[in-house]
């Protein structure tokens, strides 16, 4: 039985990372807050990525120091996670700056008191 | 507010488990964990080792997907363009020169010692991480990051001055556009001289050592000059937000 459940267990975690991630987004009254959620959910995709480019008794695809004939894991993946960090990072980075920009144009960051962009500045 | 509250709960319930299904059943139909046969790693590692390139990963980034590292370039480029666009001095806003919060007689020695010590470590071991990037884990990408954060030390060491001092702003956005422009160039030559964009057209010296892998170390070293400059412009922008940049009728 322990097999059947290492079989499947990384993809279950990302799974349950993602939705966990898309949880905290809907519910989250905070923009930093709904922000880090999406980094949650993209780190899902690394989990993902990985455990799908693992294999056993596999070594680090750089041959630095080991022989090249030894067996490694894939780095196809591990360069798509590179990708994926690279990006999240930048839009993570966005939509901070998003945040900072709203908290000075309407003083808030809670999602549900902002309704439009423009309604604001006609109040002012 | 709380029957739309209640009604997002209700949706985000069925979209859950909706994409639970979904996922359960896409799981089930992948092979076992450690199971998965890698076509193309292997053909990745042994297309690595042909251009002579000891970090697969490297190799995979900058020689085999190179194109698509490029456009992973300009996604951060353009990403981080427009976040320096967004935090702007606003014309309602005044920069606070005088009130910086935090200066550099509020800094405890251990960490004024700490941070100088530090400093020009963290920078070698940036440009050290990047100049490996074809050897060891590594690359422009981690270098650069490592590079930008070092460069903050001298913020934690000593003050916004100081900081200001090390990062002139104007020099890196035409060190940060050049780097950028700089990898389309070894793309193009590649394109000129072999007929094929991005391909390699450096010798490609001998496995394992510093100078090998052809164009790897030389477009990892672009991306790390480009990844660096862009996240010291994007920190310096966050930091002025919260440090100098006063909107109407706020108090510093």
């Amino acid at each position: 039985m322990p097999d059947a459940l290492i079989a499947w267990l990384p993809y279950a975690v990302a799974g349950w990372v993602l939705l966990v991630g898309c949880i905290g987004i809907v519910t989250s009254n905070n923009y930093v807050h709904a922000v880090v959620c999406l980094g949650v959910v993209q780190s899902a995709t690394y989990l993902l990525l990985l455990a799908i480019g693992w294999s056993p008794h596999a070594t680090a695809p750089v041959f630095a120091d080991t022989s090249t004939k030894a067996k490694v894991v894939d780095p196809v993946v591990q360069a798509m996670t590179l990708t994926d960090v690279v990006v999240g990072a930048t839009v993570t980075a966005l939509l901070l700056a998003l945040t900072v920009q709203l908290a000075k144009q309407h003083g808030t960051i809670n999602p549900d008191e902002v309704r439009s962009l423009e309604r604001d500045q006609e109040d002012e | 507010m709380s029957t739309r509250l209640a009604g997002r709960l209700v949706l985000l319930a069925l979209g859950v488990a909706g994409v639970a299904a979904v996922l359960v059943v896409g799981f089930g139909a992948l092979p076992h964990f450690g199971d998965v046969s890698h076509g193309y790693g292997v053909r990745a590692v042994a297309a690595s080792l042909s251009h002579r390139t000891a970090n697969a990963v490297g190799s995979v980034t900058f020689d085999q997907r190179a194109f698509d590292t490029m456009g992973e370039e300009l996604i951060m480029f353009a990403a981080a363009t427009s976040a320096v666009m967004l935090l702007r001095r606003m014309r309602d806003e005044d920069e606070d020169e005088a009130e910086f919060g935090y200066g550099g007689e509020d800094v405890v020695g251990a960490l004024r010692l700490t941070g100088t010590a530090f400093l020009p470590v963290t920078l070698l071991v940036g440009c050290y991480v990047i100049a490996h990037g074809h050897l060891t884990p590594g690359g422009g990408f981690q270098g650069g990051v490592v590079l930008a954060t070092g460069m903050h030390l001298a913020y934690l060491a000593g003050d916004y001055k100081v900081l200001e001092r090390l990062r002139p702003s104007s020099l890196l956005d035409i060190v940060e556009s050049g780097a950028v422009a700089g990898y389309l160039a070894v793309g193009l030559i590649g394109l000129g001289l072999t007929g094929s964009f991005l391909a390699n057209w450096v010798p490609l010296g001998s496995f394992g050592d510093l100078l090998s892998a052809g164009t790897v170390p030389v477009l990892n070293g672009l991306v790390g000059i480009e990844v660096g400059a862009a996240l010291v412009l994007l920190v310096a922008r966050f930091l002025d937000q919260a440090l100098l940049i006063r909107g109407e009728g706020e108090d510093a």
